[in-house]
């Protein structure tokens, strides 16, 4: 039973890391209609941003955490000015391939300024707590109320603000909302810079529990793929439901079965989600 | 002879009928019509007949055979072809290319005969360039037979897309706003085309905006309102039907003009 | 057939003519006898990609992974387990056949995006797989000393020349295959499927099946190519399934020109030797790379042979536009006119 609960704590961390970082995907996808392959190179470059700050600069944690998340927004409006606002109107595939090249670009860049070897991030906060027998390390706690504060802090930027409310408004209906004024370059390049800082944030939060490493994107892009398919492309909620029952499914199986099983998880859900319904399992029929 | 029987058809979209109901008889040889409002379910009603979409409710049968739940290429196999409301071509081909796409489906050869360059290859692509050919003359268009889709006018687009349903070989063909876009001056030639397709052995379901042509063209109309049906009957029976009048011709009458 | 008289054609019959020739030039000089080949073992596997991704319009994001499936089905059998090569490489061929054909079922219920990720994450767990599963790939330690193919005395293989020339004939059939692809209904019928899955469904095309048997015939490809490259190059490490090979053949494409007869080799060819050029900065070349390819899908996406090709195609057209307007007497000269306006006007 303790060991359950200190797995449930686990995963329920975990699950906070993967809804912010899918999360930003699935907003990228409803908005811009593209998969960003590139999202988990994203993450990866948040996580050593934030390196640079914490371990270079000495900058702490949380600021760190957090002027690497601007960063990375300032680079996430880059990537759609510069790559896939020129490809808006091209057949599907170019987007993609496009994201393949920008992914291969960040981690090459990752490892020429710090290096293929992985890398370690420590954190101020140490120490545990004690929760009906288990022991919950400070760290896990930390990502579980920031994800709670930050999924909540963009539930309130969606539904009450103007940017936020023309996201979703673009996300429902692009010509539509175009004719009402809204437009739609400028959600473009406001999303796909809140993916990036979303997952920075994921990086930032998990980065002193794993290592760094220039393709640690590479595992989380599968993952948080798996999430939105799971969740449906494009659906806030489904990502974050779907998020938390990966993490969990995860880290129970990894615990109970075995790592190899824990790690194919995602896969699996992947191809299971695929094989039943193949435009995911929380969307709605679409009319042609 | 029934050639399309459809009973009782029905879809929800959501909690929302956007067919119910729906029965109607294609008979062979004749020219039918569905007419209604905007939203009224007709494109619906033909994306059910053709498969893209599985009815919530009903039954679809032709030439006896049931295919209610037949995928689109299966029920293209048994010999409905459909053009869609706006022009679906591949504008990148040529129109020839375009009309032998419609082709594929009454190919045998595989790729094995592709690489061996066997005569059941040789006969076929000669065959499928002659009909192709064939079904572009016969919609008027042979001439343009080199040009890009892109490239040509509108209305030569839709005598295309006319084409390469032909070129499937279908026993029925499905028109979804054939004169949809085209000048008012063209229009009665486009009739003419549409109208000659029976002889030709290919019956006709038709869904059409221009109140003129389907007056001038149908056998029989189907009036849908609300995804249901209104009426049923001749061109003079529509037009004296008192429900048709206030539910629909009237309105028409104002969106005109 | 008037097969010759189309430059496309001729264009392709020159350039493999100059590579068969290859070894005449460089015959004495095995390093670049060994870079070239190694390109041509990639060009068949980016034939694979072309076939899906060029002509049925798909991304597939697991050629590597077929790629090393392949290489190793090779590497582990010719060495562990002391098969010869041509049986090792038959396995290769059809373990990867029975791979692409197993997850082409789910492939071909999926479309565009959801195609691209669900080839992903078949690419990234082939890659896991081998890079994880220690006791039967050897993991990072990697596979040595692959045997070259038996020939009795005929010909010896370990001469750079012989495996140069067997890759050079497996090759040939590929581009012959994609050649009789693409003048043919199988062609048409992936091209309809590329331009719009719907028009295909409604023209009677089976899309699922077609797609299917695409991706297999793909995933084929790149087994072939990873078979081979296993034997020429003697060595393969988890990198031969990696992401970083799918870039690589997605760049050797976009190069060459995606749906070509002849881009994939041209593609091959000239990237392969800039990677040779960019070979002190191993680490570092996605850092240029990256931006290329992007630039390329934005500024060219046609590849070489697709700008020559397209050329070539425009002039053809308006010969037999001009041809079809001339024998209607009716219409007159003023026809052609109509033409160029309408085309300018687009």
């Amino acid at each position: 039973m303790t060991l359950f609960i200190q797995q449930l704590f686990n995963g329920l961390a975990l699950g906070g890391v993967y809804c912010l970082a899918a999360i930003g995907l699935t907003l990228v996808f409803g908005v811009l209609r593209i998969p960003n392959l590139a999202h988990g190179a994203l993450y990866m470059l948040g996580a050593y941003v934030t390196y640079f700050f914490l371990a270079t600069l000495g900058v702490p944690y949380l600021a760190a955490i957090g002027i690497a998340a601007l960063v990375l927004f300032v680079v996430g409006v880059g990537l759609e000015r510069l790559v896939f606002h020129p490809l808006r109107n091209s057949p599907h595939t170019h987007h993609m391939i496009a994201a393949v090249g920008a992914m291969f670009f960040f981690q090459s860049l990752a490892q020429v300024i710090w290096g293929a070897d992985f890398r370690r991030m420590d954190t101020p906060i140490t120490g545990s707590l004690h929760i009906l027998g288990a022991e919950i390390s400070a760290q896990r706690i930390v990502i579980i109320i920031t994800a709670v504060v930050v999924l909540a802090l963009l539930t309130w930027f969606i539904k009450r603000s103007i940017h936020g409310q023309t996201i979703e408004a673009i996300e429902q209906d692009r010509t539509g909302a175009a004719l009402v004024g809204i437009n739609p370059s400028m959600v473009s390049m406001l999303t796909l810079g809140l993916s990036a800082l979303l997952a920075t944030i994921a990086a930032g939060l998990v980065s002193p529990i794993n290592l760094l490493s220039p393709t640690m994107g590479d595992a989380l892009n599968l993952k948080v793929f798996a999430i939105i398919i799971l969740g449906g492309l494009g659906s806030l909620p489904g990502a974050i439901i779907g998020g938390f029952a990966l993490a969990i499914a995860e880290t129970m199986t990894s615990t109970y079965i075995s790592s190899a099983v824990g790690e194919a998880v995602a896969f699996i859900v992947l191809v299971a989600v695929l094989a039943i319904r193949p435009t995911g399992l929380f969307t709605k029929a679409v009319q042609r | 002879m029934t050639l399309l029987e459809i009973r009782g058809l029905g879809k929800r979209f959501g909690g929302l009928d956007a067919v119910k109901d729906v029965s109607l008889d294609v008979e062979e040889g004749r020219i039918t019509a569905v007419i209604g409002p905007n939203g009224a379910g007709k494109s619906t009603l033909f994306n059910l007949v053709h498969g893209f979409y599985r009815p919530s409710a009903g039954a679809v049968s032709f030439n006896g055979r049931d295919i209610t739940h037949s995928s689109p290429h299966a029920t293209v196999a048994e010999g409905i072809a459909r053009t869609f409301q706006t022009t679906h071509l591949f504008d990148d081909s040529t129109l020839l290319e375009n009309v032998l796409a419609g082709r594929i489906v009454r190919s045998r050869s595989n790729i094995f005969d592709a690489i061996f360059h066997t005569p059941r290859h040789r006969r076929e692509a000669r065959i499928n360039e002659d009909k192709a050919l064939e079904a572009l003359e016969y919609c008027g268009v042979g001439d343009y037979r080199h040009d890009l889709a892109s490239n040509v006018p509108q209305e030569v687009q839709k005598r295309t897309a006319v084409a390469m349903a032909l070129a499937t070989e279908p026993v029925l063909m499905l028109l979804d706003e054939p004169a949809g876009g085209i000048p008012e001056e063209e229009t009665a030639d486009f009739g003419n085309l549409i109208r000659s397709l029976p002889q030709r052995g290919v019956s006709v379901l038709l869904v059409e905006h221009k109140m003129s042509m389907i007056m001038d063209l149908a056998d029989t109309i189907l009036v849908l309102d609300h995804g249901q049906k209104l009426a049923l009957g001749t061109p003079a029976e529509i037009q004296s039907n008192p429900d048709v009048i206030k539910a629909y011709l009237g309105s028409t009458k104002q969106e005109e003009n | 057939m008037s097969a010759l008289k189309n430059p496309r054609n001729i264009g392709t019959l020159a350039l493999l003519v100059i590579i068969a020739a290859a070894p005449l030039a460089f015959g004495d000089e095995n390093y670049i006898m060994r870079v070239i080949t190694t390109g041509l073992c990639a060009a068949i596997a980016v034939y694979g990609m072309n076939i899906i991704l060029g002509f049925t319009g798909q991304l597939s994001l697991a050629q590597g992974g077929f790629f090393g499936i392949g290489a190793y089905t090779v590497g582990l059998l010719t060495t562990d387990y002391d098969w010869s090569f041509w049986s090792a490489f038959a396995l290769a061929v059809i373990g990867t056949a029975v791979v692409g054909y197993l997850s082409g079922l789910i492939a071909l219920r999926t479309r565009d995006e959801y195609f691209a990720i669900f080839t992903m994450a078949i690419g990234f767990i082939i890659y896991l797989t081998i890079s994880r599963w220690e006791a039967v790939t050897h993991a990072h330690s990697g596979v040595n000393n692959v045997k070259f193919p038996e020939a009795g005395d005929l010909i010896d293989f370990s001469d750079p020349t012989a495996m140069f020339y067997l890759v050079f004939v497996i090759l040939l059939v590929c581009v012959y295959i994609t050649y009789a692809i693409r003048r043919s209904g199988v062609g048409r019928t992936l091209l309809t499927i590329r331009t719009s899955e719907d028009l295909a469904d409604a023209i009677g095309v089976k899309v699922g099946l077609s797609k299917q048997l695409a991706f297999a015939a793909s995933a084929v490809f790149g087994g072939i190519g990873g078979g081979l490259y296993a034997s020429v190059v003697g060595f393969i490490g988890p990198d031969a399934a990696s992401v970083d090979k799918t870039f690589e053949f997605l760049m050797f494409i976009l190069v060459g020109g995606m749906g070509t007869v002849a881009g994939p080799l041209i593609g091959s060819m000239i990237v392969t030797f800039l990677f040779e050029f960019f070979q002190d900065f191993q680490a570092y070349r996605f850092i240029v790379l990256g931006p290329i390819i992007i630039a390329l899908v934005i500024f060219a996406p046609r590849g070489i042979v697709g700008y020559l090709g397209g050329f070539v195609d425009r002039r053809n057209r308006r010969r037999r536009i001009a041809e079809t307007r001339s024998t209607d007497e009716a219409r007159g000269a003023a026809e052609p006119m109509e033409t160029t306006t309408s085309e300018e006007t687009k």
